[in-house]
């Protein structure tokens, strides 16, 4: 294949701290393979990131959370910041192909240097994010973009994985979407720092502002960090630029929150959380590739596949037997090998 | 279903309105597992050049239907040479006179499909040459 490249991960990632942006997209595709130089990438970008201001925006397909980065990336760029956007869209459980389909609301920043754009199909990964997009976020903080926006694919009521790698979360409803007992659920109303009621010009939005507004002072409550979640309508689509609504007071709010997060130093607690998750996604990767590594070769994977099958055996037992073999082994390397980075 | 999907842009430059061809084949490609990055009409050689470096596209496609196709893909070929993207395939499809073909290939155009052209033939050509050249 002509497109492998020989450059070492060192090389890629000098580059890409340098500005390169082919050698950029080059590294986060390896992100998106999951290949076997990932570890390796990740160490050298690690220590560049984690300087910028990470926004989510998430909400159902269609409610417009790309035209409202399409604003949000204007605005930023007015100020000077550099942003990059991370667009995640579904991969078909069929074919694994996408349609990513985000990049055409961002056309207006199409040739701005101070904007890196890229988009990314979730290859069977739940959560409403990809596998490698909190990865993909590290590199483009390591970049030096002020701000990375992340914009999860169409977002039902469970797809909460954006409140692991955003700062402030973004929730985008469009009006009739039901009741206020939808917005009283569980899920995905909860995780909003900031709630948008885009299209908000449409009949119907006056009635769902009200009930999203009771449905907040229900919720005042129950946040731990006492951040009352504002209510924001805008319009983010029009023919004419003068009926746009909203994008200031969007703008506003979360520097609001931000600001919020830095005074009452909320913003450790969110930075832990994200490193928790980095670590749990890796290390269950890790795991998995080490056992099923071990097992590669042997038949066993097949024999325990059959055991189950013919109901000699269950998953869990499997499992269990699996591990108690292999962990030991581990707890061995780990006793003996006498790492420099061992805290 | 995680690694090394074959990424496509597909999109139109110039003034044509005409996205039918593009959507079709668009949808296509991503039946046939690849990821289609969707630019949509009205853009511009710089943007959607931007857009291959950017998403590390592996093949950019472009439709014509306005009689456009002489004006802008020698514009493309140029941008691609300029950025070093000369692992990227470039297809262009839509409707255009017979004789363009070789006038297009002689530009740099890796392949053609005319109005007409079978589906599986694209997704063949494509799932054969990506990532082949350069």
């Amino acid at each position: 294949m002509a497109k492998t490249r020989s450059d070492s991960p060192e090389e890629m990632v000098q580059k890409l701290l340098a500005g390169d942006r082919r050698a950029a997209a080059r590294t986060i595709t390896l992100m998106e393979n999951q290949s076997e130089k990932n570890n390796q990438v990740m160490k050298l970008v690690y220590p560049h990131a984690g300087k910028s201001m990470v926004i989510g925006l998430t909400g159902s397909g269609g409610s417009g959370k790309s035209s409202l980065i399409n604003h949000l990336i204007r605005r930023y760029r007015d100020q000077g910041k550099r942003v990059g956007v991370v667009a995640v869209d579904p991969s078909s459980p069929f074919s694994g192909g996408a349609l990513l389909g985000d990049r055409i609301r961002f056309q207006a920043h199409s040739m701005d240097d101070g904007v890196y754009i890229r988009s990314m199909g979730s290859r069977g990964y739940l959560g409403g994010l990809a596998r490698s997009t909190s990865d993909v976020v590290r590199i483009m903080e390591a970049m030096g973009n002020d701000v990375v926006i992340v914009e999860t694919l169409g977002a039902g009521q469970d797809e909460v994985d954006i409140i692991h790698v955003a700062q402030t979360c973004v929730l985008v409803l469009t009006p009739n979407m039901g009741d206020d007992i939808q917005a009283m659920k569980a899920g995905i109303m909860e995780i909003a720092d900031i709630i948008v009621l885009n299209k908000a010009d449409l009949d119907g939005a006056i009635l769902c502002l009200r009930s999203l507004e009771a449905t907040i002072q229900f919720a005042i409550s129950q946040r731990e960090d006492g951040w009352v979640s504002p209510l924001i309508s805008t319009v983010a689509s029009a023919a004419k630029t003068e009926d746009l609504q909203g994008i200031n007071e969007l703008m506003k709010t979360i520097r609001d929150h931000q600001e919020y997060l830095h005074e009452s130093r909320a913003i450790d607690e969110v930075q832990a959380k994200r490193i928790e998750q980095e670590l749990g996604l890796v290390f269950k990767d890790e795991v998995q590739k080490f056992i099923f590594k071990g097992l590669k070769g042997t038949g066993k994977k097949r024999q325990y596949i059959k055991a189950i099958f013919e109901g000699r055996t269950d998953p869990y037992s499997v499992v269990e037997e699996v591990l108690s073999t292999f962990l030991k082994v581990g707890a061995k390397v780990n006793e003996t090998s006498g790492s420099k980075k061992h805290i | 279903m995680n690694r090394d999907k074959i990424k496509v842009i597909v999109s139109k430059v110039g003034l044509d309105g005409h996205d039918r061809g593009a959507k079709v084949v668009a949808t296509l490609l991503k039946e046939a597992g690849m990821e289609v990055v969707y630019l949509g009409m009205y853009q511009t050689p710089e943007g959607v050049i931007r857009a291959a470096i950017d998403e590390d596209a592996d093949v950019i496609g472009l439709s014509y239907l306005s009689g456009e196709h002489l004006v802008y893909t020698p514009k493309i070929v140029n941008e691609m040479k300029k950025s070093g993207l000369n692992d990227v395939l470039l297809v262009v499809g839509g409707s255009f006179p017979p004789e363009d073909v070789p006038v297009m290939k002689e530009m740099g155009v890796d392949e053609v499909f005319r109005g007409g052209s079978l589906t599986k033939s694209i997704v063949d050509y494509i799932k054969k040459n990506a990532r082949e050249k350069g």
